[in-house]
């Protein structure tokens, strides 16, 4: 038994990467039992082809990128469950209704839920777990481009949802005091 | 140029930090979901087997 290896095993750096490839999992499913079910699989994945695992790069990525394949594989089998879904995933997630002066976040998720699992994927890679395009593209296996492309129709369409208008009909859909809200919050960070 | 540019633009970032500030919330509200023990035990049960194997490292 020789203890302190001068190189962490990637393995033993599984546990410590855990929350956050579970947290995109979630993100991505919209569902905690099917999110557990990617992360378990994922693991296992990992696990055995470690050795095709380059230390030097980001491990969080590699991660990423065995669960969102997997996952879309299993999407591709059975893409119907995904229309019937709406909705229900978010009421099975545990959250804090927002009491702050913030665009309300239950409405947030709905909207979220809503969209196609390729744009809350390019949403969450970019806009939130703070990977760069070039990470992502690298993860989603597409152009540069082609993430931004996305990642812009993307937050488009979440305007759309929450009927934020990105452009003349600023708020139109929403009423008055929740226009307030949003405007007087956005405008004060 | 256009004033009404000018006027919009400010909306439209607005907007779009509203947006990403909420993105960052789903995904940190993931993140602070109660991670399930079946995790933890799937990982020791690999190192077992590992080291079942003998050797522990190739």
């Amino acid at each position: 038994m020789t203890d302190e290896p001068a190189v962490i095993d990637p393995r033993d750096r599984l546990a410590g990467a855990i929350p956050r490839l579970r947290a995109f999992a979630i993100s991505l499913a919209r569902d905690v039992t099917q999110a557990d079910d990617l992360v378990q699989d994922t693991i296992l994945k990992a696990w055995s082809n470690m050795d095709k695992f380059d230390p030097r790069t980001n491990l969080d990525a590699w991660l990423f990128t065995i669960l969102r394949n997997t996952f879309y594989s299993a999407l591709r089998k059975t893409r119907r469950e995904v229309q019937d879904t709406d909705g229900v995933h978010a009421a099975s997630l545990s959250e804090k209704p927002a009491h702050d002066s913030r665009l309300a976040f239950q409405d947030f998720q709905r909207a979220f839920d809503l969209l196609s699992p390729e744009h809350r994927e390019v949403l969450i890679l970019v806009g939130a777990s703070g990977f760069s395009c070039e990470e992502a593209s690298e993860m989603m296996g597409v152009a540069i481009g082609t993430v931004k492309s996305r990642a812009s129709r993307a937050r488009k369409r979440l305007a759309e949802l929450l009927n934020l208008a990105e452009g003349e009909d600023l708020f139109s859909g929403t009423d008055g005091a929740t226009q307030a809200v949003v405007l007087r919050s956005a405008i004060a960070v | 140029m256009g004033k009404e540019k000018d006027e919009d633009a400010p909306k439209r970032q607005a907007i779009r930090a509203q947006i990403d500030e909420n993105l960052k919330r789903v995904y940190t509200s993931a993140l602070n979901e109660e991670l399930p023990d079946r995790f933890r035990e799937l990982l020791m049960q690999l190192k077992a087997k590992e080291a079942e194997k003998g050797g522990g490292k190739p």
